[in-house]
């Protein structure tokens, strides 16, 4: 079987550290964040968060739960906007553009960075509008256009065959990790730059979790992704660097080679070799 | 006090307890068929033709002739009977007493009389006897004697009752044509005249009538009063066409009746009819109580500007009431800073739906109809002061005052629904880029809407029903037009109307005649009830096709 075969290959933590070659080749960097402390009221749920994340590669996020690693995913994106009582300090810059600055419009960023929730949330809509909808709103009605862009996204999520014919079934009707995967059709239709994965795996059966992965893998060269788990096999299988977060705190970033096989802080250590989490 | 082990166990048990339910929910479910099979019965039967019975019967040593259906029979027990005056045989057990619609009130005064049963000496039902269903008076009941063309007598004793028939069709066309007459193409006359005098007013009021317009409008008016006087050649001839024939009838007491055929609406021979004769006389009635106008004080014929106004206004209310509330919702639930005062206004519509509605009729009528109307007439329609337009209880103001009454119900479920749809739902909108207001519409609105049309169906409900404020601020006992017509601009929104509710309670205890009116109390409140349930089942259907598009998210 090839999945199995390719599972194997990828937990093999000597080949990831050979294939991308660890630390030497400087990476590009995409999104960098500048000491970001986020409160929720009163409560501090980030301190001080310092990293960066390079162009076109697969950064992972790993910690225990309600560590933050979430919440500084949503930070990207600014879907935290959406919470009353969240405050930010601090800057994320995209580019090298602050998106936390006043003249940066939200739904436009939300275009370039684009988001995959923890439990598929297609609209009851059929499939086609479901992909369609961030072309619609923003004025594309052409009906060409948005055939062919559809059918470009579903093939990019390899939901294309299984779907071509059901395009004006209800999303609702499909199959939880089929609806992951349209979820993430529709992301990628608009093209974004950021592709941002909160657990998008943690709600599905291993099957389909495996299908998302390879998927993940799949779309390495064209977006620079951020994926959250609480899952450290699936963060080894498809990220090219990984931090590790801890009460709101970045303990440690790196490689994830390196992070797996070598890591410098006792506490990430720790929560590798599974003494808690 | 200790109880008893097992009765203790039976109280744990839980038998008690479903008890209690399973027999609140019965007497519910028995106490809902009692009303709907009391109000069905009632006035479904009272359009089955009823045998006329003749009877001898003994009067003060006098007997004299007693001719008319049935309605009620009452059995008093002979003490009672003793002590309210009647002298009771030994052997007597009780008083019968039959209630019998007579008739005639032209004649005798009254439509019902009271007879003893023990002076009743015979009781027959003479296949003969007709009855004759008058556009004044009531009923007839009697014998048919003659029929007469022009005050000439053409047929007699047997022959006349084909010739009665074959007259009386022919009387009930010109009739027919004669009201399309008067209400189609004369009606429509008069409301231009209307319309043209309203003109002339205007331009006096701005000083544009010169000489120019002055001659325009005099033209006009000649044009209309030309067709007028040709409408009403047409219109004299055919009543002196419908004038022509009577029929003669001989009442219960020997007198003669003659009856115009203009007067009549249908003759007909109950004890000779068969059951699908009846079947089919039951049915015209059925049809034309459905569809016709009422006739004597809403006692007699059909109620359909009543069921017309009652849906219009429903409609008109609803068109009113959805988007309002549905906006008030959404700021509430969406844009509003949920704190004190959200909770207070929540609390505050709330509160408004437990306003009783006769205090919504009161303020439409101060309200609406004297400042704002008051203040529409005099801003828009000077021309037909002292005559209010919008200054008078009317349509529009029904269904606003009706709108208003019904909003929070609206309001509270379309909140429910939106507060059901999963954030997750809309995080996915607004991570596509979506503005808020993108995804308040796309998916939001469209994903609350069978929420909405179950605050639709509520307030539907509640306003078809209600009577009360209504009667404040536009509905009439008699509206001569209906709201909708073929003038310009067709839709009369300040024209008072009909209501079923209201109808109910003028026939059953405003009308002369109350006791002739009441199997139409019931028939009406079937209608009523098949009304509503009508406008409910189409909602209902509406809301189950948008439950099934927009099935909410599992989890």
């Amino acid at each position: 079987m090839t999945t199995q075969q390719k599972r194997t290959h990828t937990i093999d933590m000597n080949s990831i550290f050979n294939n991308k070659g660890a630390s030497e080749q400087q990476q590009e960097t995409c999104i960098k964040v500048e000491n970001l402390n986020l409160f929720y009221g009163e409560k501090q749920a980030l301190h001080g968060i310092n990293m960066e994340m390079p162009k076109k590669r697969v950064t992972a996020y790993i910690g225990p739960s309600g560590c933050g690693k979430s919440t500084l995913l949503r930070c990207i994106n600014r879907m935290n906007d959406l919470v009353d009582s969240a405050r930010i300090e601090g800057r994320i810059l995209l580019d090298n553009e602050n998106i936390y600055d006043k003249s940066v419009n939200v739904a436009a960023l939300r275009r370039r960075v684009g988001m995959v929730f923890q439990k598929p949330n297609p609209f009851p809509k059929s499939i086609f509008e479901n992909v369609a909808y961030g072309l619609r709103i923003q004025g594309i009605n052409d009906k060409r256009i948005l055939e062919e862009t559809v059918e470009n996204a579903l093939r990019g999520a390899a939901l294309w065959d299984e779907m071509k014919d059901r395009l004006n079934d209800n999303a609702l009707g499909m199959s939880g990790g089929q609806q992951q995967r349209l979820v993430i059709a529709r992301a990628i239709a608009i093209e974004p730059e950021v592709l941002l994965l909160d657990e998008p795996a943690s709600a599905l059966d291993p099957i389909s979790t495996l299908k998302i992965e390879e998927l993940i893998n799949e779309l390495k060269e064209k977006y620079t992704r951020v994926i959250v788990t609480h899952n450290m096999q699936q963060a080894a299988r498809v990220s090219d660097f990984t931090a590790f977060m801890y009460m709101g705190e970045l303990i440690e970033m790196g490689t994830t080679s390196e992070l797996f096989t070598n890591p410098r802080k006792k506490q990430t250590e720790d929560y590798i070799t599974g003494r808690y989490g | 006090m200790i109880m008893p082990t097992r009765m203790k166990a039976w109280f744990k048990s839980g038998s008690p307890w479903i008890w209690l339910n399973a027999a609140a929910v019965s007497t519910c479910l028995i106490m809902v068929i009692a009303v709907l099979g009391l109000v069905t019965v009632r006035g479904i039967v009272h359009f089955w033709p009823a045998k006329v019975a003749q009877f001898s019967y003994q009067q003060d040593d006098a007997l004299q002739t007693v001719i008319g259906e049935i309605v009620d029979t009452s059995v008093t027990p002979a003490a009672m009977a003793k002590s309210s005056g009647y002298k009771m045989a030994d052997n007597e057990e009780s008083l019968v007493q039959y209630q019998i619609k007579t008739g005639n009130r032209d004649v005798s005064g009254t439509d019902f009389r009271w007879i003893l049963e023990r002076n009743v000496k015979q009781q027959d039902y003479p296949a003969e006897m007709i009855v004759v269903e008058r556009r004044e008076w009531g009923n007839f009941y009697g014998r048919l004697i003659s029929v007469k063309e022009a005050g000439k007598i053409i047929a007699t004793g047997e022959q006349a009752w084909p010739v009665v028939q074959e007259k009386l069709d022919a009387a009930l066309l010109v009739f027919k044509e004669i009201a399309h007459l008067e209400k189609k193409e004369i009606g429509s006359i008069n409301y231009s005249l209307e319309q043209l005098r309203l003109k002339q007013r205007r331009l006096e009021l701005k000083n544009l009538l010169d000489d120019a317009a002055k001659k325009q409008l005099a033209d006009e008016k000649a044009g209309f009063e030309t067709e007028y006087k040709q409408y009403q050649t047409q219109l004299n001839a055919l009543y002196q066409q419908i004038r022509r024939d009577s029929l003669v009838a001989k009442t219960e007491s020997g007198s003669e009746l003659e009856i115009p055929l203009a007067k009549v609406v249908r003759v007909y021979r109950p004890n000779a009819m068969n059951l699908i004769d009846k079947i089919g006389h039951y049915g015209i009635k059925l049809v034309e109580f459905v569809s016709d106008d009422p006739r004597e004080a809403n006692t007699e014929g059909g109620i359909f500007p009543a069921i017309f106004g009652t849906i219009l206004m429903v409609i008109i209310m609803s068109i009113i009431v959805t988007p309002f509330g549905v906006i008030a919702a959404v700021y509430l639930r969406e844009y509003a800073k949920q704190g004190f005062t959200t909770r207070l206004i929540r609390i505050a519509v709330n509160n408004l739906a437990g306003v009783p509605s006769v205090v919504y009729g009161v303020f439409g009528l101060g309200f609406f109809v004297y400042i704002l109307g008051g203040n529409i007439d005099r801003l828009f329609f000077p021309e037909s002061a002292p005559a209010p337009v919008f200054g008078t209880p009317g349509l529009m103001w029904a269904s606003i005052t009706l709108a208003l009454l019904t909003l929070p119900v609206v309001i509270v479920s379309t909140e429910e629904g939106l507060a059901r749809i999963p954030s997750s739902i809309r995080e996915g909108s607004l991570a596509l880029g979506a503005t808020k207001l993108e995804t308040l519409w796309l998916t939001v609105l469209p994903m609350a809407s069978p929420a909405m049309m179950t605050g639709l169906i509520l307030a539907v409900a509640r306003a078809a029903g209600e009577v009360a404020p209504l009667m404040l601020v536009g509905v009439v006992k008699l509206a001569p037009t209906l709201p909708l017509d073929g003038n310009s601009p067709f839709l009369h929104l300040d024209r008072k109307f009909m209501h079923l509710g209201f109808h109910i309670y003028d026939v059953g205890f405003q009308s002369p005649n109350v006791e002739a009116a009441r199997p139409l109390v019931y028939a009406t409140a079937f209608l009523l009830v098949v009304v509503i349930i009508g406008l409910n089942l189409a909602a209902i259907v509406i809301r189950n096709n948008l439950r099934e598009k927009y099935r909410a998210l599992e989890g």
